[in-house]
């Protein structure tokens, strides 16, 4: 995409129609939504939708592009996190080794790509739907060792006082930087993974997924590849980790629950997982949900809510909101091409 | 282990097959093991191993355990041998089962109503779940998995609604109270009068009632005409169907057995050990590594993931207290790394 810039006006205009009318007018409504948002808009519903759009981002690339639907992204994220915490500076009595902030990154992210490369490899040895249950096996197990160990994980508590640093002269634990921050790191990945979709890698993945018997005749190495794609995925779930320490400020075993774990695949779920855009779409209905659905059922009764609404997608458009929309998009276009009276 | 080494060798010698070996190592394995519990302990295997309490408590513990994630197990890995359907709801299955004993118990006073109404309004769910839910999704593994996931959100949330966030415990009737003592001496005091090992008699009916319903599953799967056409359904669901048999029938028999047994477990487990919010997860736990490990569909193999990882959590409680579970989870891992299938379960 770059290149395309640098080759001329002509070119120019082929690589703004090859982005879309509708990449254009998201992206630009998206930078310019600070002038419009308030602090807590700012972080709470955007910069919070974005990190989970993340998360969100890296199951759909393994589940739609792969067919491997993992409950352990939220752990992948919170290995990033906490080795933040670990290396970094986090207020508790133990650990906290104190490495500069961009050294401490790079070693979560690549931390977290290592970790889910090794519960890629591990769950591709069986296929189709027992991945769902031995990622959700390895979430539950991680869960209750976070909890139970005090020596590495601090136990119940976890590390807290974890901050965003500040660098090119800029807080980035402030509301508008942490928020571009986020916006940032969520257009890269998104972009990332819609090209990558469509290189030669995305494409092979997807027929492994449509037919990994075929493929290895043809030569390929499917174990492999679905590895790689394990890693690829853990490096945007360990990059989401990484802003969600920021965010939090802590992280405890409470972060990598079953119920996160849960989330990340109810919002990949009800925003699609046919289209790189459908988890953060599915992240902002959730977060929204979160945020102002208490004033409606209460804080207590809102896992039944979000429980409802999940079932309900799942069983009347399997492709989530997308879905739904891919449904509706015919009929209009349909309606136009009609002849007038 | 040099027996093991060289199996070919020794066959081609005309001495013993892999098999007998095996069988060898089996005995030893037992006869340390009986040593292990009957024998008065050394000084220094006490040193090494805490104490003879500890060891043969954590054991005990390890085996009724088994019990329990056992009948939890069973009941997953029959659904899902058979419909391939991944019931992430199964411990919300436990723990709804569990509440319900509670309350019949409390306000009726006779505990095995209790365990009855466990088992009967659970396996009433089941059936609901199957025909309302399930059917309606058929040969999409997916999409039922992630109805199931839903099932369980919700499930949770309403069972906090109910009954808060309170840990309850199942009064246990007077009969099962108590403690027996066992014949093995775990001390000798000065005075040369030996110590000899007591035990909750409660945890040893629950493993009996273990076996004897794992029997009878075992039973009913092999020398029966439902289980037959079970075993049939969980080898070729199709064939079955185009050999006249109605497979709904089949499906609802084993999703009412199947939650009534979770139901079951829900009550004996919430009377051994208490009943509150985040059991359900860690019994869904238990019986995803109990069916990875032992292989899908098979029962013989639920026992036998179930034995291992009770045994490997208590133990692991007793001699790495904060790093038991990744005994488990290890356990897990090297089964998938050895036999992805599981234990017993059939390639496919």
């Amino acid at each position: 995409m770059s290149l395309a810039i640098a080759t001329g006006a002509t070119t120019q205009r082929n690589w703004l129609e090859k982005l879309g009318p509708g990449h254009i007018i998201l992206g630009t409504a998206l930078v310019l939504y600070p002038l419009v948002a308030s602090d807590f808009f700012l972080t709470q519903i955007g910069g919070y939708s974005l990190i989970f759009g993340m998360l969100g981002l890296s199951l759909m690339l393994l589940a739609g592009y792969g067919g491997m639907v993992s409950l352990a992204q939220i752990t992948v994220a919170g290995i990033a996190a906490y080795a933040i915490a670990i290396l970094g500076n986090a207020n508790s009595n133990i650990l906290g080794l104190g490495w500069p902030w961009w050294l401490a990154v790079i070693a979560a992210v690549f931390a977290a790509a290592l970790a889910s490369a090794l519960i890629g490899w591990i769950s591709v040895r069986t296929e189709g739907i027992y991945t769902i249950m031995i990622t959700l096996a390895i979430a539950t197990a991680t869960y209750y060792f976070a909890q139970q160990n005090y020596a590495i994980f601090n136990g119940h508590s976890g590390y807290a006082g974890i901050r965003a640093p500040a660098f090119w002269g800029i807080g980035w634990r402030d509301a508008k930087p942490f928020y571009y921050l986020c916006l940032g790191l969520a257009a890269l990945t998104y972009a990332a993974v819609l090209y990558g979709s469509r290189s030669t890698f995305g494409m092979t993945l997807q027929a492994i997924r449509d037919n990994p018997r075929r493929m290895r005749a043809l030569g390929y190495h499917v174990t492999a590849h679905k590895v790689f794609a394990w890693l690829l995925s853990g490096v945007i779930a360990g990059l989401a980790g990484v802003l969600l320490v920021w965010f939090n400020g802590r992280v405890s075993p409470g972060t990598i629950g079953v119920d996160a774990a849960i989330d990340v695949l109810i919002i990949a779920v009800i925003g699609g997982l046919r289209h790189p855009i459908g988890p953060f779409l599915g992240a902002l209905v959730v977060v929204l949900m979160q945020t102002f659905a208490i004033d409606i059922v209460g804080a207590e009764r809102f896992n039944t809510l979000i429980g409802m609404v999940f079932l309900v997608i799942v069983f009347v458009s399997p492709d989530g909101i997308l879905g739904l929309w891919g449904r509706i998009k015919p009929h209009l276009a349909q309606e136009s091409l009609r002849p007038g009276p | 282990m040099s027996l093991l080494d060289r199996p070919s060798q020794t066959l081609s010698s005309g001495g013993m097959t892999l098999r007998q070996a095996w069988g060898v190592v089996g005995l030893l394995a037992a006869a340390i093991l009986a040593w292990l519990v009957f024998a008065v302990w050394p000084d220094w295997l006490n040193a090494i191993l805490i104490s003879k309490k500890a060891f043969v408590s954590a054991i005990l513990n390890g085996i009724t355990l088994a019990g329990l994630y056992f009948l939890v197990a069973s009941g997953f890995t029959l659904i899902f041998g058979l419909m391939r359907n991944v019931n992430l709801a199964h411990g919300s299955l436990y723990l709804l089962g569990a509440y319900i004993g509670y309350e019949v118990t409390n306000r009726t006073g006779y505990w095995l109503l209790g365990v009855a109404a466990g088992f009967a309004v659970l396996a009433i769910v089941g059936v609901v779940m199957q025909v309302f839910v399930f059917r309606r999704l058929e040969g999409d593994d997916l999409r039922q998995t992630l109805v199931s996931i839903g099932i369980s959100i919700v499930a949770a949330d309403l069972m906090l609604a109910v009954w808060a966030g309170g840990t309850y415990q199942i009064t246990t009737p007077e009969w099962l109270d108590g403690a027996l003592t066992l014949p093995v001496i775990t001390a000798v005091r000065s005075n040369g009068a030996s110590v000899f090992l007591t035990y909750p008699l409660y945890r040893v009916v629950v493993l009996a009632a273990a076996i004897v319903i794992g029997v009878g599953l075992w039973l009913m799967l092999h020398k029966t005409r439902v289980g037959m056409m079970i075993r049939a359904g969980v080898d070729d669901r199709a064939m079955l169907q185009a050999s006249g048999v109605n497979v709904h029938a089949v499906f609802a028999i084993v999703f009412a057995v199947g939650a009534g047994l979770a139901g079951f477990a829900g009550v004996v487990g919430g009377s051994a050990l208490s009943v509150a919010p985040g059991e359900d997860v860690r019994y869904l736990l238990a019986s995803l590594v109990v069916v990875i490990v032992g292989g899908m569909g098979s029962i013989t193999g639920a026992a036998i993931g179930a034995l291992l990882i009770g045994l490997a959590e208590q133990i692991g409680l007793v001699y790495f207290p904060t790093y038991g579970i990744v005994l488990t989870f290890v356990i897990m891992v090297v089964t998938l790394a050895v036999r992805p299938q599981g234990i017993m379960g059939k390639a496919r």
